[in-house]
Protein backbone atom coordinates (compact mmCIF):
# COMPACT_ATOMS: atom_id res chain seq x y z
CA UNK A 1 0.00 0.00 0.00
CA UNK A 2 1.57 3.53 -1.12
CA UNK A 3 1.89 5.58 1.41
CA UNK A 4 2.76 9.03 -0.34
CA UNK A 5 2.55 10.98 -3.42
CA UNK A 6 4.49 10.72 -6.66
CA UNK A 7 5.42 14.40 -5.85
CA UNK A 8 6.82 13.11 -2.66
CA UNK A 9 8.52 10.36 -3.51
CA UNK A 10 10.19 12.61 -6.37
CA UNK A 11 9.10 9.81 -8.89
CA UNK A 12 10.04 10.97 -12.59
CA UNK A 13 6.35 10.07 -13.02
CA UNK A 14 5.50 12.86 -10.73
CA UNK A 15 6.13 14.94 -13.86
CA UNK A 16 3.77 15.60 -16.48
CA UNK A 17 6.33 15.74 -18.92
CA UNK A 18 7.67 12.34 -18.51
CA UNK A 19 3.84 11.30 -18.99
CA UNK A 20 2.92 12.81 -21.84
CA UNK A 21 6.78 11.32 -23.28
CA UNK A 22 5.70 7.68 -21.62
CA UNK A 23 2.51 8.14 -23.41
CA UNK A 24 3.95 9.25 -26.80
CA UNK A 25 6.87 6.74 -26.91
CA UNK A 26 6.68 2.66 -27.18
CA UNK A 27 4.18 0.84 -29.04
CA UNK A 28 2.53 4.19 -30.03
CA UNK A 29 6.18 5.67 -31.83
CA UNK A 30 6.56 1.50 -33.05
CA UNK A 31 3.37 2.32 -34.86
CA UNK A 32 1.99 -0.88 -32.94
CA UNK A 33 -1.22 1.30 -31.51
CA UNK A 34 -2.14 3.79 -33.46
CA UNK A 35 -2.47 7.42 -31.57
CA UNK A 36 -5.70 8.61 -30.39
CA UNK A 37 -5.67 11.66 -33.01
CA UNK A 38 -5.08 9.03 -36.20
CA UNK A 39 -7.87 7.41 -34.64
CA UNK A 40 -10.03 9.72 -34.24
CA UNK A 41 -8.88 11.45 -37.67
CA UNK A 42 -9.95 7.62 -39.38
CA UNK A 43 -13.30 7.94 -38.04
CA UNK A 44 -13.99 11.89 -39.56
CA UNK A 45 -14.22 13.89 -36.49
CA UNK A 46 -10.50 14.93 -36.11
CA UNK A 47 -10.42 17.69 -34.16
CA UNK A 48 -12.66 17.66 -31.42
CA UNK A 49 -14.34 20.81 -30.63
CA UNK A 50 -15.93 22.39 -27.33
CA UNK A 51 -19.45 23.06 -27.65
CA UNK A 52 -22.09 25.19 -25.18
CA UNK A 53 -20.61 25.10 -21.84
CA UNK A 54 -22.49 22.98 -19.38
CA UNK A 55 -20.22 22.08 -16.88
CA UNK A 56 -17.87 24.13 -14.86
CA UNK A 57 -15.25 21.39 -12.93
CA UNK A 58 -13.43 23.27 -10.35
CA UNK A 59 -10.35 21.43 -8.33
CA UNK A 60 -10.17 22.92 -5.33
CA UNK A 61 -6.97 21.22 -4.62
CA UNK A 62 -4.80 18.46 -4.03
CA UNK A 63 -5.03 17.74 -0.40
CA UNK A 64 -6.17 14.39 0.54
CA UNK A 65 -6.78 12.53 3.62
CA UNK A 66 -6.26 9.40 1.22
CA UNK A 67 -3.36 8.04 -0.93
CA UNK A 68 -4.98 6.22 -3.14
CA UNK A 69 -2.96 3.92 -5.88
CA UNK A 70 -5.12 4.81 -8.72
CA UNK A 71 -5.51 8.29 -8.18
CA UNK A 72 -4.84 10.57 -11.24
CA UNK A 73 -4.54 13.39 -9.10
CA UNK A 74 -1.29 11.95 -7.35
CA UNK A 75 -3.18 13.67 -3.99
CA UNK A 76 -2.57 13.12 -0.64
CA UNK A 77 -2.17 14.51 2.84
CA UNK A 78 1.24 15.61 1.71
CA UNK A 79 0.10 18.05 -1.06
CA UNK A 80 -0.23 21.47 -0.33
CA UNK A 81 -1.85 22.57 -3.58
CA UNK A 82 -5.59 24.55 -2.06
CA UNK A 83 -7.64 27.13 -4.42
CA UNK A 84 -7.38 30.62 -2.59
CA UNK A 85 -10.25 32.64 -1.92
CA UNK A 86 -9.60 35.16 -4.80
CA UNK A 87 -8.85 32.41 -7.51
CA UNK A 88 -12.77 31.16 -5.97
CA UNK A 89 -13.92 34.64 -6.00
CA UNK A 90 -13.19 34.33 -9.83
CA UNK A 91 -14.92 31.50 -10.53
CA UNK A 92 -18.10 32.66 -8.75
CA UNK A 93 -18.11 35.45 -11.52
CA UNK A 94 -17.59 33.01 -13.79
CA UNK A 95 -20.85 30.82 -12.76
CA UNK A 96 -22.65 34.30 -12.69
CA UNK A 97 -21.57 34.98 -16.26
CA UNK A 98 -21.67 31.53 -18.10
CA UNK A 99 -25.37 30.32 -17.32
CA UNK A 100 -23.31 26.64 -17.03
CA UNK A 101 -25.42 24.60 -15.45
CA UNK A 102 -23.36 22.20 -13.76
CA UNK A 103 -21.52 22.91 -11.02
CA UNK A 104 -18.37 20.16 -10.53
CA UNK A 105 -16.00 20.71 -6.87
CA UNK A 106 -13.23 17.80 -6.75
CA UNK A 107 -10.15 17.56 -5.44
CA UNK A 108 -7.69 15.93 -3.51
CA UNK A 109 -10.69 16.29 -1.35
CA UNK A 110 -12.52 19.23 -1.77
CA UNK A 111 -13.92 19.81 2.24
CA UNK A 112 -10.42 19.91 3.57
CA UNK A 113 -10.43 23.40 1.29
CA UNK A 114 -10.57 25.61 4.29
CA UNK A 115 -12.63 28.22 2.53
CA UNK A 116 -14.61 25.25 0.94
CA UNK A 117 -18.22 26.00 3.30
CA UNK A 118 -17.71 29.44 2.19
CA UNK A 119 -17.41 28.69 -1.17
CA UNK A 120 -20.39 26.54 -1.23
CA UNK A 121 -22.61 28.97 0.48
CA UNK A 122 -21.74 31.72 -2.02
CA UNK A 123 -22.29 29.15 -5.23
CA UNK A 124 -25.63 28.16 -3.87
CA UNK A 125 -27.18 31.33 -4.80
CA UNK A 126 -25.97 31.13 -8.29
CA UNK A 127 -29.07 29.49 -9.43
CA UNK A 128 -26.87 26.48 -10.90
CA UNK A 129 -29.54 23.21 -11.75
CA UNK A 130 -26.73 20.22 -10.49
CA UNK A 131 -24.01 21.29 -7.48
CA UNK A 132 -21.71 18.25 -7.38
CA UNK A 133 -19.35 17.77 -4.68
CA UNK A 134 -17.14 14.67 -5.23
CA UNK A 135 -16.67 13.07 -1.68
CA UNK A 136 -14.45 10.16 -0.79
CA UNK A 137 -16.83 9.75 1.86
CA UNK A 138 -13.61 9.05 4.68
CA UNK A 139 -13.55 12.45 5.12
CA UNK A 140 -16.80 12.59 7.01
CA UNK A 141 -15.36 10.31 9.66
CA UNK A 142 -11.80 11.69 9.58
CA UNK A 143 -12.45 14.18 11.95
CA UNK A 144 -14.96 15.80 14.50
CA UNK A 145 -15.17 18.66 12.35
CA UNK A 146 -16.25 17.21 9.24
CA UNK A 147 -19.07 15.07 10.80
CA UNK A 148 -21.50 17.45 10.19
CA UNK A 149 -20.90 17.19 6.65
CA UNK A 150 -24.51 15.76 5.48
CA UNK A 151 -26.37 18.03 7.52
CA UNK A 152 -24.28 20.91 5.10
CA UNK A 153 -24.52 18.98 1.80
CA UNK A 154 -28.29 18.78 2.97
CA UNK A 155 -28.78 22.70 3.41
CA UNK A 156 -27.25 23.45 0.15
CA UNK A 157 -29.07 20.55 -1.55
CA UNK A 158 -25.36 19.30 -2.82
CA UNK A 159 -25.56 16.31 -5.19
CA UNK A 160 -22.91 14.10 -2.98
CA UNK A 161 -21.23 11.85 -5.98
CA UNK A 162 -18.79 9.52 -3.90
CA UNK A 163 -16.13 7.05 -5.18
CA UNK A 164 -16.36 2.86 -4.21
CA UNK A 165 -14.57 1.02 -5.94
CA UNK A 166 -16.10 -2.22 -4.70
CA UNK A 167 -19.06 -3.44 -2.12
CA UNK A 168 -15.98 -5.58 -0.57
CA UNK A 169 -13.70 -4.50 2.14
CA UNK A 170 -10.31 -6.15 0.75
CA UNK A 171 -10.68 -4.67 -2.79
CA UNK A 172 -11.61 -1.26 -1.31
CA UNK A 173 -8.90 -1.05 1.06
CA UNK A 174 -6.35 -2.30 -1.12
CA UNK A 175 -7.29 0.22 -3.59
CA UNK A 176 -7.74 2.88 -0.93
CA UNK A 177 -6.22 2.08 2.19
CA UNK A 178 -6.58 0.27 5.36
CA UNK A 179 -9.74 1.14 7.42
CA UNK A 180 -11.24 2.75 4.12
CA UNK A 181 -14.60 0.58 3.73
CA UNK A 182 -15.21 0.69 7.23
CA UNK A 183 -15.28 4.36 7.26
CA UNK A 184 -17.32 4.76 4.52
CA UNK A 185 -19.25 2.12 5.19
CA UNK A 186 -20.05 4.56 8.19
CA UNK A 187 -20.43 8.05 5.85
CA UNK A 188 -22.85 6.57 3.93
CA UNK A 189 -25.05 5.39 6.69
CA UNK A 190 -24.47 9.02 8.01
CA UNK A 191 -25.80 10.21 4.58
CA UNK A 192 -28.58 7.75 4.54
CA UNK A 193 -30.01 8.96 7.64
CA UNK A 194 -30.39 12.35 6.70
CA UNK A 195 -32.29 11.49 3.46
CA UNK A 196 -29.59 11.29 1.13
CA UNK A 197 -29.66 8.42 -1.30
CA UNK A 198 -32.86 7.00 -0.38
CA UNK A 199 -36.01 6.08 -2.86
CA UNK A 200 -37.56 9.13 -4.39
CA UNK A 201 -35.59 11.50 -2.01
CA UNK A 202 -34.20 15.07 -3.94
CA UNK A 203 -30.97 14.82 -2.01
CA UNK A 204 -29.08 12.87 -4.75
CA UNK A 205 -26.12 10.12 -3.58
CA UNK A 206 -24.32 8.50 -5.95
CA UNK A 207 -21.39 6.22 -6.38
CA UNK A 208 -18.32 5.89 -8.50
CA UNK A 209 -16.88 2.89 -9.44
CA UNK A 210 -13.57 2.52 -11.01
CA UNK A 211 -12.12 -0.67 -11.49
CA UNK A 212 -9.43 -2.01 -8.90
CA UNK A 213 -6.72 -3.04 -11.53
CA UNK A 214 -5.32 -2.88 -14.98
CA UNK A 215 -8.79 -3.89 -16.41
CA UNK A 216 -11.85 -1.66 -18.20
CA UNK A 217 -15.09 -1.54 -16.19
CA UNK A 218 -17.89 -3.50 -16.82
CA UNK A 219 -21.54 -2.64 -18.01
CA UNK A 220 -22.58 -0.19 -15.08
CA UNK A 221 -26.11 -1.46 -15.30
CA UNK A 222 -25.14 -4.58 -14.51
CA UNK A 223 -22.51 -3.47 -11.26
CA UNK A 224 -24.98 -1.21 -10.02
CA UNK A 225 -27.94 -3.94 -9.69
CA UNK A 226 -25.18 -5.94 -7.82
CA UNK A 227 -24.08 -2.67 -6.05
CA UNK A 228 -27.30 -2.29 -4.79
CA UNK A 229 -28.44 -6.05 -3.89
CA UNK A 230 -25.12 -6.05 -1.40
CA UNK A 231 -25.01 -2.99 0.17
CA UNK A 232 -28.43 -3.01 0.78
CA UNK A 233 -28.31 -6.62 1.87
CA UNK A 234 -24.66 -6.04 4.18
CA UNK A 235 -25.38 -2.65 5.79
CA UNK A 236 -29.03 -1.47 4.96
CA UNK A 237 -26.93 1.27 2.72
CA UNK A 238 -28.97 3.11 -0.34
CA UNK A 239 -27.68 5.63 -3.08
CA UNK A 240 -29.01 6.42 -6.36
CA UNK A 241 -27.31 5.77 -9.33
CA UNK A 242 -23.63 4.36 -9.77
CA UNK A 243 -21.20 5.78 -12.52
CA UNK A 244 -19.06 3.31 -13.82
CA UNK A 245 -15.31 5.03 -14.78
CA UNK A 246 -12.75 3.67 -17.01
CA UNK A 247 -8.64 4.80 -15.53
CA UNK A 248 -6.98 6.68 -17.56
CA UNK A 249 -3.31 5.89 -18.20
CA UNK A 250 -1.51 8.65 -16.07
CA UNK A 251 -0.22 9.72 -12.91
CA UNK A 252 -0.48 6.85 -9.99
CA UNK A 253 -2.23 5.06 -12.10
CA UNK A 254 0.37 4.99 -15.34
CA UNK A 255 2.88 4.20 -12.59
CA UNK A 256 1.28 1.05 -11.49
CA UNK A 257 0.47 0.35 -14.83
CA UNK A 258 4.19 0.40 -15.38
CA UNK A 259 5.50 -1.39 -12.42
CA UNK A 260 3.25 -3.92 -12.49
CA UNK A 261 3.84 -4.97 -16.84
CA UNK A 262 0.69 -4.49 -17.22
CA UNK A 263 1.02 -0.88 -19.22
CA UNK A 264 1.25 -2.68 -22.92
CA UNK A 265 -1.90 -5.13 -22.33
CA UNK A 266 -3.30 -2.26 -20.62
CA UNK A 267 -3.20 0.32 -23.77
CA UNK A 268 -4.31 -2.61 -25.86
CA UNK A 269 -7.46 -3.04 -24.11
CA UNK A 270 -8.17 0.72 -24.69
CA UNK A 271 -7.66 0.69 -28.59
CA UNK A 272 -9.76 -2.59 -29.36
CA UNK A 273 -12.62 -0.43 -26.90
CA UNK A 274 -12.35 2.38 -28.76
CA UNK A 275 -15.86 3.38 -29.51
CA UNK A 276 -16.39 6.42 -32.32
CA UNK A 277 -19.74 6.56 -30.98
CA UNK A 278 -18.78 8.05 -27.98
CA UNK A 279 -16.63 10.71 -29.43
CA UNK A 280 -19.87 13.16 -29.83
CA UNK A 281 -20.57 12.85 -25.72
CA UNK A 282 -16.93 13.00 -24.42
CA UNK A 283 -16.92 15.22 -21.35
CA UNK A 284 -14.39 17.53 -22.48
CA UNK A 285 -16.26 18.90 -25.10
CA UNK A 286 -19.13 20.78 -22.96
CA UNK A 287 -16.37 20.85 -19.76
CA UNK A 288 -14.05 23.70 -18.25
CA UNK A 289 -12.13 22.34 -15.58
CA UNK A 290 -10.05 24.63 -13.50
CA UNK A 291 -7.01 24.00 -11.34
CA UNK A 292 -6.77 24.88 -7.97
CA UNK A 293 -4.34 28.26 -8.97
CA UNK A 294 -7.01 29.28 -11.96
CA UNK A 295 -5.58 27.54 -15.29
CA UNK A 296 -7.85 26.11 -17.85
CA UNK A 297 -7.91 22.44 -19.19
CA UNK A 298 -10.59 20.90 -21.63
CA UNK A 299 -10.95 18.17 -18.66
CA UNK A 300 -9.64 17.08 -15.08
CA UNK A 301 -7.43 14.91 -17.23
CA UNK A 302 -5.99 17.36 -19.28
CA UNK A 303 -5.23 18.89 -15.63
CA UNK A 304 -2.98 16.44 -14.11
CA UNK A 305 -0.95 16.44 -17.54
CA UNK A 306 -0.53 20.42 -17.62
CA UNK A 307 -2.05 20.54 -21.27
CA UNK A 308 -4.02 24.18 -21.35
CA UNK A 309 -7.17 24.84 -23.28
CA UNK A 310 -5.91 25.46 -27.10
CA UNK A 311 -7.17 29.22 -26.57
CA UNK A 312 -6.07 33.24 -26.17
CA UNK A 313 -7.88 32.90 -22.85
CA UNK A 314 -6.08 30.25 -20.40
CA UNK A 315 -6.57 31.31 -16.77
CA UNK A 316 -10.56 32.00 -14.93
CA UNK A 317 -9.61 35.60 -14.42
CA UNK A 318 -9.60 36.23 -18.46
CA UNK A 319 -12.98 34.05 -18.71
CA UNK A 320 -14.18 34.64 -21.96
CA UNK A 321 -16.46 33.02 -23.70
CA UNK A 322 -16.58 33.82 -26.83
CA UNK A 323 -13.04 32.81 -27.18
CA UNK A 324 -13.21 29.52 -25.34
CA UNK A 325 -16.28 28.34 -28.00
CA UNK A 326 -15.45 26.27 -30.62
CA UNK A 327 -11.68 25.63 -29.29
CA UNK A 328 -9.79 22.51 -30.26
CA UNK A 329 -9.60 20.04 -27.35
CA UNK A 330 -6.00 18.79 -26.56
CA UNK A 331 -5.86 15.35 -27.08
CA UNK A 332 -3.23 12.45 -25.89
CA UNK A 333 -3.10 8.33 -25.65
CA UNK A 334 -4.83 8.72 -22.20
CA UNK A 335 -8.01 10.34 -24.33
CA UNK A 336 -8.27 6.64 -25.40
CA UNK A 337 -9.80 6.17 -21.56
CA UNK A 338 -12.92 7.86 -22.15
CA UNK A 339 -13.84 6.58 -25.41
CA UNK A 340 -13.69 2.68 -24.74
CA UNK A 341 -16.66 0.53 -24.82
CA UNK A 342 -19.75 2.75 -23.60
CA UNK A 343 -17.61 5.48 -23.01
CA UNK A 344 -16.11 6.64 -19.91
CA UNK A 345 -17.07 10.23 -17.99
CA UNK A 346 -17.38 12.00 -14.48
CA UNK A 347 -21.19 11.15 -14.67
CA UNK A 348 -20.46 7.36 -15.43
CA UNK A 349 -20.93 5.87 -19.13
CA UNK A 350 -22.04 7.60 -21.95
CA UNK A 351 -24.49 4.95 -23.85
CA UNK B 1 15.02 -16.94 -24.21
CA UNK B 2 13.18 -19.99 -23.65
CA UNK B 3 10.33 -21.42 -26.29
CA UNK B 4 7.05 -22.11 -25.25
CA UNK B 5 3.73 -23.41 -27.49
CA UNK B 6 1.47 -20.67 -25.54
CA UNK B 7 2.22 -17.18 -26.06
CA UNK B 8 0.38 -14.57 -23.78
CA UNK B 9 0.46 -12.21 -26.86
CA UNK B 10 -1.37 -14.50 -28.79
CA UNK B 11 -4.45 -14.04 -27.80
CA UNK B 12 -4.66 -10.53 -29.13
CA UNK B 13 -4.57 -12.14 -32.41
CA UNK B 14 -7.41 -14.68 -31.90
CA UNK B 15 -9.18 -12.62 -34.51
CA UNK B 16 -6.67 -13.18 -36.95
CA UNK B 17 -7.94 -16.78 -37.53
CA UNK B 18 -10.57 -14.87 -39.74
CA UNK B 19 -8.14 -14.48 -42.12
CA UNK B 20 -7.50 -17.77 -43.56
CA UNK B 21 -11.27 -18.80 -43.50
CA UNK B 22 -13.46 -15.79 -43.31
CA UNK B 23 -16.78 -17.50 -43.58
CA UNK B 24 -16.13 -20.13 -40.64
CA UNK B 25 -14.48 -17.38 -38.56
CA UNK B 26 -17.16 -14.80 -38.66
CA UNK B 27 -19.56 -17.33 -38.17
CA UNK B 28 -17.46 -18.30 -35.27
CA UNK B 29 -17.34 -15.20 -33.54
CA UNK B 30 -20.69 -14.15 -34.08
CA UNK B 31 -21.80 -17.51 -32.45
CA UNK B 32 -19.24 -16.65 -29.61
CA UNK B 33 -20.64 -13.16 -29.17
CA UNK B 34 -24.04 -13.99 -28.96
CA UNK B 35 -23.57 -16.96 -26.75
CA UNK B 36 -22.47 -14.11 -23.91
CA UNK B 37 -24.53 -11.58 -24.33
CA UNK B 38 -27.32 -11.58 -21.27
CA UNK B 39 -29.97 -14.38 -21.92
CA UNK B 40 -31.63 -16.54 -19.50
CA UNK B 41 -28.09 -16.61 -17.71
CA UNK B 42 -26.84 -13.29 -16.83
CA UNK B 43 -23.55 -12.13 -18.34
CA UNK B 44 -21.89 -12.52 -14.78
CA UNK B 45 -23.17 -15.83 -14.70
CA UNK B 46 -21.95 -16.72 -17.80
CA UNK B 47 -18.81 -15.57 -17.30
CA UNK B 48 -18.51 -17.80 -14.35
CA UNK B 49 -19.37 -20.51 -16.28
CA UNK B 50 -16.28 -19.73 -18.75
CA UNK B 51 -13.41 -20.33 -16.02
CA UNK B 52 -14.99 -23.09 -14.88
CA UNK B 53 -14.47 -24.66 -18.47
CA UNK B 54 -11.11 -22.57 -19.15
CA UNK B 55 -9.33 -24.83 -15.97
CA UNK B 56 -11.52 -27.94 -16.86
CA UNK B 57 -10.00 -27.97 -20.93
CA UNK B 58 -6.53 -26.10 -19.87
CA UNK B 59 -6.95 -23.40 -22.01
CA UNK B 60 -4.00 -20.56 -20.46
CA UNK B 61 -5.69 -17.91 -22.81
CA UNK B 62 -9.26 -18.64 -21.70
CA UNK B 63 -8.26 -18.70 -17.64
CA UNK B 64 -6.05 -15.56 -18.48
CA UNK B 65 -9.50 -13.92 -20.94
CA UNK B 66 -12.15 -14.90 -18.48
CA UNK B 67 -9.90 -14.00 -15.03
CA UNK B 68 -9.81 -10.48 -16.58
CA UNK B 69 -13.46 -10.81 -18.07
CA UNK B 70 -14.38 -11.40 -14.30
CA UNK B 71 -12.71 -8.71 -12.67
CA UNK B 72 -13.96 -5.87 -15.21
CA UNK B 73 -17.57 -7.83 -13.85
CA UNK B 74 -16.88 -7.34 -10.43
CA UNK B 75 -16.63 -10.82 -9.59
CA UNK B 76 -14.93 -11.73 -6.00
CA UNK B 77 -12.04 -13.99 -6.06
CA UNK B 78 -14.17 -16.30 -3.69
CA UNK B 79 -16.74 -16.82 -6.60
CA UNK B 80 -13.90 -17.34 -8.96
CA UNK B 81 -12.21 -20.06 -7.07
CA UNK B 82 -15.64 -21.69 -6.29
CA UNK B 83 -16.34 -21.88 -9.97
CA UNK B 84 -12.37 -23.23 -10.46
CA UNK B 85 -13.85 -25.79 -7.78
CA UNK B 86 -16.85 -26.84 -9.58
CA UNK B 87 -15.03 -27.53 -12.38
CA UNK B 88 -12.62 -29.75 -10.91
CA UNK B 89 -15.46 -31.65 -9.27
CA UNK B 90 -17.22 -32.81 -12.24
CA UNK B 91 -13.62 -33.48 -13.57
CA UNK B 92 -12.41 -35.61 -11.08
CA UNK B 93 -15.85 -36.94 -11.00
CA UNK B 94 -15.68 -38.04 -14.29
CA UNK B 95 -13.03 -39.78 -13.27
CA UNK B 96 -14.15 -41.91 -10.68
CA UNK B 97 -17.74 -42.49 -12.00
CA UNK B 98 -15.17 -44.92 -14.37
CA UNK B 99 -14.60 -46.57 -10.86
CA UNK B 100 -17.71 -48.35 -11.25
CA UNK B 101 -16.95 -49.61 -14.72
CA UNK B 102 -14.11 -50.74 -13.40
CA UNK B 103 -15.39 -52.56 -10.06
CA UNK B 104 -18.19 -53.89 -12.67
CA UNK B 105 -15.34 -55.79 -14.89
CA UNK B 106 -13.85 -56.26 -11.57
CA UNK B 107 -16.57 -58.30 -10.51
CA UNK B 108 -17.49 -59.80 -13.76
CA UNK B 109 -14.14 -61.27 -14.04
CA UNK B 110 -13.68 -62.24 -10.88
CA UNK B 111 -15.17 -65.65 -9.25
Amino acid sequence: MIKESLHKRESSLSKSQKQLEYLANGIFKSGDLPTFKAKVNKSGQHPLRAKKLEILQLNLGYMCNQVCEHCHVDAGPDRKEIMTKETMSQCLEVIKRSGVHTLDLTGGAPEMNPNFRWFVEEASTLGVKDFIVRSNLTIIRANKKYYDLPQFYKKYNIHVVSSMPHWTKDKTDKQRGDGVFEKSIQALQDLNAVGYGMPGSHLELDLVYNPSGAFLPADQTSLENEYKKSLLHEFGIQFHKLFAITNLPISRFLDYLIMSDNYEDYMYSLVEAFNPGTLSGVMCTNTLSVSWDGWLYDCDFNQMLELKVKSKVKHIRDYNSKELADREIVVSQHCYGCTAGAGSSCQGTMQ
Amino acid sequence: MSKTYYNPDDLRKFGKITEWSEELGEKFFDYYGKVFEEGALTAREKSLIALAVSHVVKCPYCIDAYTKDGLQKAITKEEMMEAVHVGAAIESGATLVHGVQMMNKYEKLSM
